[in-house]
């Protein structure tokens, strides 16, 4: 009997025609860390903000995940609930090769995970995810990248910020973002963007910094790799 | 009597240079007595995929409309047409499924696949196990002897879409009149990068 009582669905619509709690998932997202991500002709670049507490440490944590070989993807917000996407992103994507014997595009991907996101906006007795993710892969037609918001809403983007400071930071890219970027401009392009909003010194222990080039393998950088790419910019 | 035997029929696919072709016998029956002649066992899935069903006409239809199905959705998901190879892959599970109460069905696939346009033929059996040879494929539980005895005589790797033709043509009519449930004609299809062209065959009426 206490069950009926979390049946119905948390997303109802206000009169203003609102689905409050995805506002407030979003609210999450944008107190979360920043995340951003930058397309070049020959790659994407996935970068992130890695704040963490003195002690913790910092090696055992990522933010960015693998999906399939060659899709990666960065959140901005609950760490936990992006973890959960990313098992059902994985599932989704072997479950696509198992019956095709073709690996699932990126396109497909998101929309897959995009349409898990909105599951949870309309189902009974769940929430919405507190993330909001990019995307980023390279498959046979091309480099490609993408934001899901908690809504289940997907983008296809040149560039893109999310968490904290996405405002600026897209502001940013905006400004220095052009088409002929190859993967090695993208990626100093991601760590100004990065440092613009960053409060205190950036090094390579506290951002993250992942690539897919155009050899489709996603590889999350050293910090030794995102140090020399720092010192490269200064 | 085999349930595969129930209806007859035939279907054999070939490789040639650029090009593929697949043919069929045309009868339709019901053990000894022949309904139609002019029932081929070949469908379109789209301009460089066809496939070819042998074994009991009522699972073929139904099978080929769950192909149909699936092919249409994923059209629509992914934007392009899907490739022959995945099709058969996609035909070997659906039919797996059944593993245990199975549609009896022998497909045979041919197309050209990828953006190379390679040509491609594969076959399986009612439970879905693929054969993917780079010569020839064939199907038709009863026809099946005779199809495989006058295509390793005739086929030779390499034939130009002409050439092709006329192999197929021969090998189809052959090893049909060596088998009392199958023939009333035949269909030839080829295909090329240009299209597929269809030609009807007139066989003994037997």
């Amino acid at each position: 009997m206490g069950d009926d009582l979390y049946s119905f669905s948390l997303t109802t619509f206000s009169p203003s025609g609102k689905l409050v709690q995805i506002e407030y998932a979003l609210a999450r997202v944008n107190a979360g860390s920043t995340s951003l991500a930058v397309k070049a002709k020959n790659g994407v670049v996935l970068a992130t903000e890695k704040k963490l507490p003195p002690l913790m440490d910092e090696a055992s944590i990522s933010k960015v995940s693998m999906i399939t070989e060659n899709i990666g993807m960065v959140y901005s917000g609950m760490g936990p609930d992006s973890r959960v996407l990313v098992r059902k992103g994985r599932k989704k994507a072997q479950a696509y090769f198992r019956t095709y014997k073709e690996h699932i595009s990126t396109a497909a991907l998101v929309k897959e995970l995009a349409s898990i996101m909105q599951e949870f906006t309309q189902s009974g007795g769940v929430r919405p995810f507190g993330v909001s993710l990019l995307i980023a892969g390279f498959d046979d037609s091309g480099p490609h990248l993408y934001q899901v918001d908690p809504s289940g809403s997907y983008w296809a983007w040149k560039a893109s910020a999310i968490g904290k400071n996405m405002v600026n930071a897209k502001t940013f890219l905006e400004k220095r973002y052009n088409d002929d970027l190859e993967l090695e401009d993208a990626i100093h392009t991601a760590i100004l963007t990065l440092k613009e909003g960053f409060e205190g010194e950036m090094n390579e222990n506290n951002i993250e910094l992942a690539i897919v080039d155009d050899k489709r393998k996603v590889r999350v950088l050293t910090p030794a790799q995102v140090k020399d790419y720092i010192g490269e910019i200064q | 009597m085999s349930i595969l035997e129930y209806n007859g029929g035939a279907v054999v696919a070939m490789v040639g240079k650029d090009c593929v072709g697949i043919a069929s016998d045309l009868r339709f029956g019901i053990q000894a007595q022949t309904i139609s002649g002019t029932q081929p066992k070949i469908y379109k899935i789209h301009d460089k995929c066809l496939i070819g069903l042998a074994g009991l006409a009522t699972d073929n239809q139904t099978v080929f409309e769950k192909i149909r199905f699936r092919t249409n959705i994923y059209r629509l998901k992914e934007e392009r047409e899907i490739r022959p190879k995945t099709l058969s892959n996609v035909l070997s599970m659906m039919l797996y499924e059944k593993r245990f109460g199975p549609y009896f069905v022998e497909p045979v696939i041919m197309g050209l696949d990828g953006p190379d346009e390679k040509p491609f033929i594969s076959a399986m059996d009612l439970i879905g196990a693929p054969l993917l040879a780079e010569d020839f494929v064939l199907a038709g539980s009863s026809a099946s002897e005779a199809l495989y005895g006058v295509c390793e005589s005739l086929y030779r790797p390499n034939l130009e879409a002409d050439e092709l033709f006329e192999v197929l043509g021969q090998c189809i009519l052959s090893a049909v009149d060596r088998d009392a449930i199958s023939g009333w004609g035949g269909v030839v299809h080829i295909m090329t990068k240009e299209g597929i062209t269809s030609r009807y065959l007139k066989g003994r009426q037997d």
